[in-house]
C-alpha cells in the first residue's frame, strides 16, 4: 500500500512555510521533529478552554485540566501497550533517564554493575556516571561493530551476576541501528539483570509493544515524537515503580506530610513532584494518538525508501562514506555520512543554504566518535512527512559542498 | 545568505594551510576544544628571548572556518608577543561583528561570519589556543 505523503505533509504547517525565501526541507527529525495540527490544536484547546493546575482544584477548569492530563497519560500508555498507572510524565527523555538512575539507582549497591553500549547518547551515559560517583556502582560497555551496531556477541563476556541493569538505545541516534531486543533480554535475564531501552529515536516511528519486548524500563522524548518540548515519558513495570523512592520532592507526590515524616503517593504521582508540564503532556497525548492512527507499515516502507534513495545518491558522490548499517534491515531512518575533506559542520551549513536542515557533529555520542576516530558526521534523520524532494535537495547540496569546499 | 559564508577568500585561506603541522621543538604548546561542536586546535610556538613568536604551527581538527582562521593567524603571528596577538584578535572580532570598526588584513576575509552567530567561536578558537600557549 502506498503512503499518503502529501496528505501527511499538509498536517504540518511548518512544512509549507517559506523561511528566508527558502522551502523547508526538514531532515533533522532526530534532534526534534515537527508538530502536526492535531497536537497544536490539543494544546490550544487546553490553553483556551481548560487551563488550570491539575489535581488541586474543585473548580471546573481544574477538573477539565486534570481530566485532559490523565487522558494524555492513557494515550501514551495505549501507544506503548501498558497500563496508565505505569506511565510517568517527566520533563524529557534525559529527565526520565536521570529519574531511573537516581531512584532505581538508589536501590543498587557498590560493586553492582550497569551495562551500557559504546553508541549511547550522553544522556544514557552521564546519569550512570553520576550514580557511580554517588554509590560506587561499576559501568561496563558493549562495543560497537564496524557497521555501527551494538555488538551483542560481546554480551556473554560482559554480563556478570553483579550486572543489575542493561540500558541501551532502542535505535541509535547516529546510525539508525535497531538493537536486537530479544537477544538482549534473553541474555540479561540469564543473570537476573533488568533491561532499560532509550526509545528517543524509536518512538517517533510508531507504537511500541512494550509487553512483547519483555523489558523493565522505557523512556522517550515528546519533542522528537511530534509533541511539544518539555515533556518526556518514563515507563517502568509497576513492581519497579513501587519499589523506587521519589526522585524529587514537592507537591503532588506525597501521601501525608508532617515535619517528622512524609509518606509518598503511589506511582506514577510519586515521581511527578510539583506542577507538571500540563500543556506539553496533553500535546504529547495528542501526538501519540496521531501516531497511533497512522498506517505504519506503509509509513515505514516510505521512510526506508527515502533511506535507500539517500544512500544511493550519496554513493554516487565521490569520497562520501556512509557510517552505519549498509542494509535496510533492522534499522530506522537515520543516516550518518562523511564527505572526505569537508568538515560535517561545513556540509550542514552548505545544506542550510539550500533550505535543507540536518545535524552535524558528534550527536552527543562522543565515545562512538572516538571509537571510529571521527570528527563527527552529517546526520540525516527522516520522518513520514519527508519526501523525495527533501532527499534530492540534500543531494544537490552535498554535491555543491563537494565541489566548492575542497 | 549562507551561500555567501564560504566565500572564496575564506576557502583559499583554509586551503593554504599556512603553518599547518607541528614544530619539532616548541617552546610551548596548547590545545583548545570547543565542546559544542568538537572542533579542536593545537598550537605549537617557538619563542625568541623576548617572548615573541619565532615560529608557529597548528593542527586543526575542525571546520573550514577554524582552519581558515588558524591559517590566517599563522600568516601574521611571527614577531608578535601576547599583546600583539591580542591586537590581531581584535581585528578578527571586528570582522565577525563582535567589535566596532574596520577589520585589517587578513581577517577582513571573515566578514561573512558576522551573520552566523553559531559559527563565530570557530573563528576565535585558534586565538584561544594561541593565547593559552603564550600565557
Ligand atoms: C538516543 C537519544 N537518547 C536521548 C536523547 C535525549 O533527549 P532529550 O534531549 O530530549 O532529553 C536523545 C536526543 O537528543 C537521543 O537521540
Amino acid at each position: 500500500m502506498s503512503f499518503d505523503v502529501a496528505g501527511t505533509r499538509r498536517q504540518f504547517p511548518i512544512l509549507s512555510a517559506i523561511i528566508d525565501g527558502k522551502p523547508v526541507h526538514y531532515l533533522d527529525n532526530g534532534a526534534s521533529a515537527q508538530t502536526p495540527d492535531a497536537v497544536l490544536d490539543a494544546v490550544r484547546i487546553y490553553e483556551t478552554t481548560g487551563r488550570a493546575n491539575v489535581l488541586r482544584g474543585v473548580h471546573r477548569l481544574a477538573e477539565r485540566a486534570t481530566e485532559s492530563y490523565e487522558k494524555a497519560r492513557e494515550e501514551v500508555a495505549s501507544f506503548l501497550g501498558v497500563p496508565p498507572t505505569e506511565i510517568v510524565f517527566t520533563g524529557g527523555c534525559t529527565a526520565a533517564i536521570n529519574l531511573v538512575a537516581y531512584s532505581y539507582g538508589s536501590l543498587l549497591k557498590a560493586g553492582d554493575r550497569i551495562l551500557l553500549s559504546e553508541l549511547e547518547h550522553h544522556s544514557n551515559i552521564v546519569p550512570w556516571q553520576l550514580l557511580r560517583a554517588r554509590s560506587g556502582v561499576e559501568i561496563d560497555m558493549i562495543p560497537v561493530t564496524v557497521d555501527g551496531r551494538i555488538d551483542l556477541a560481546a554480551l556473554p563476556r560482559l554480563l556478570t551476576p553483579r550486572t543489575k541493569l542493561v540500558s541501551l538505545a532502542h535505535v541509535s541516534n547516529v546510525t539508525g541501528a535497531l538493537v536486537d531486543v530479544r537477544a538482549v533480554v534473553a541474555a540479561a535475564k540469564s543473570v537476573g539483570a533488568k533491561v532499560m531501552l532509550d526509545g528517543a529515536q524509536r518512538a517517533p516511528h510508531g507504537p511500541v509493544d512494550l509487553p512483547a519486548l519483555g523489558i523493565d524500563f522505557y523512556v522517550f522524548a515528546g519533542h522528537k515524537a511530534y509533541g511539544p518540548n518539555g515533556i518526556g515519558v518514563l515507563w517502568a513495570k509497576a513492581e519497579h515503580l513501587d519499589a523506587m523512592p521519589p526522585f524529587m520532592g514537592g507537591g503532588s507526590m506525597i501521601g501525608r506530610v508532617t515535619f517528622a515524616e512524609t509518606t509518598w503517593a503511589p506511582p506514577p504521582r510519586r515521581f511527578e513532584a510539583g506542577t507538571p508540564p500540563i500543556g506539553p503532556a496533553i500535546g504529547l497525548g495528542a501526538a501519540c494518538k496521531w501516531m497511533a492512527a497512522l498506517d505504519w507499515s506503509a509509513a515505514h516502507a516510505h521512510e526506508m525508501a527515502l533511506v535507500q534513495r539517500l544512500m544511493d545518491g550519496l554513493q554516487k558522490i565521490d569520497d562520501t562514506r556512509l557510517f552505519g548499517p549498509a542494509s535496510l534491515q533492522n534499522r530506522y531512518p537515520v543516516v550518518s555520512f562523511m564527505l572526505d575533506g569537508v568538515h560535517p559542520h561545513d556540509v550542514a551549513q552548505t545544506l542550510d543554504s539550500f533550505g535543507v536542515a540536518v545535524r552535524a557533529g558528534h550527536h552527543c555520542a562522543q565515545p562512538l566518535m572516538d571509537r571510529f576516530d571521527l570528527d563527527g558526521t552529517t546526520r540525516v534523520s527522516m520522518a513520514p512527512y519527508n519526501d523525495n524532494t527533501d532527499i534530492d535537495a540534500l543531494l544537490t547540496g552535498v554535491q555543491h559542498a563537494a565541489r566548492t569546499l575542497r | 545568505m549562507s551561500d555567501q559564508l564560504y566565500q572564496e577568500r575564506i576557502v583559499e585561506l583554509a586551503k593554504a594551510k599556512t603553518g599547518a603541522g607541528k614544530l619539532a621543538a616548541p617552546t610551548k604548546s596548547a590545545r583548545r576544544d570547543n565542546p559544542l561542536c568538537g572542533d579542536r586546535v593545537t598550537i605549537d610556538v617557538r619563542l625568541d628571548g623576548h617572548g615573541r613568536i619565532a615560529e608557529i604551527a597548528h593542527q586543526v581538527r575542525g571546520c573550514l572556518l577554524c582552519q581558515a582562521s588558524a591559517s590566517a593567524l599563522a600568516s601574521v603571528a611571527v614577531g608578535r608577543d601576547l599583546a600583539g596577538i591580542a591586537t590581531l584578535r581584535h581585528d578578527a572580532e571586528r570582522a565577525i561583528g563582535r567589535k566596532e570598526g574596520e577589520a585589517g588584513e587578513p581577517f577582513s576575509a571573515f566578514a561573512p561570519v558576522a551573520a552566523h552567530k553559531s559559527r563565530q567561536e570557530c573563528v576565535l578558537l585558534p586565538f584561544e589556543a594561541l593565547k593559552e600557549a603564550l600565557s
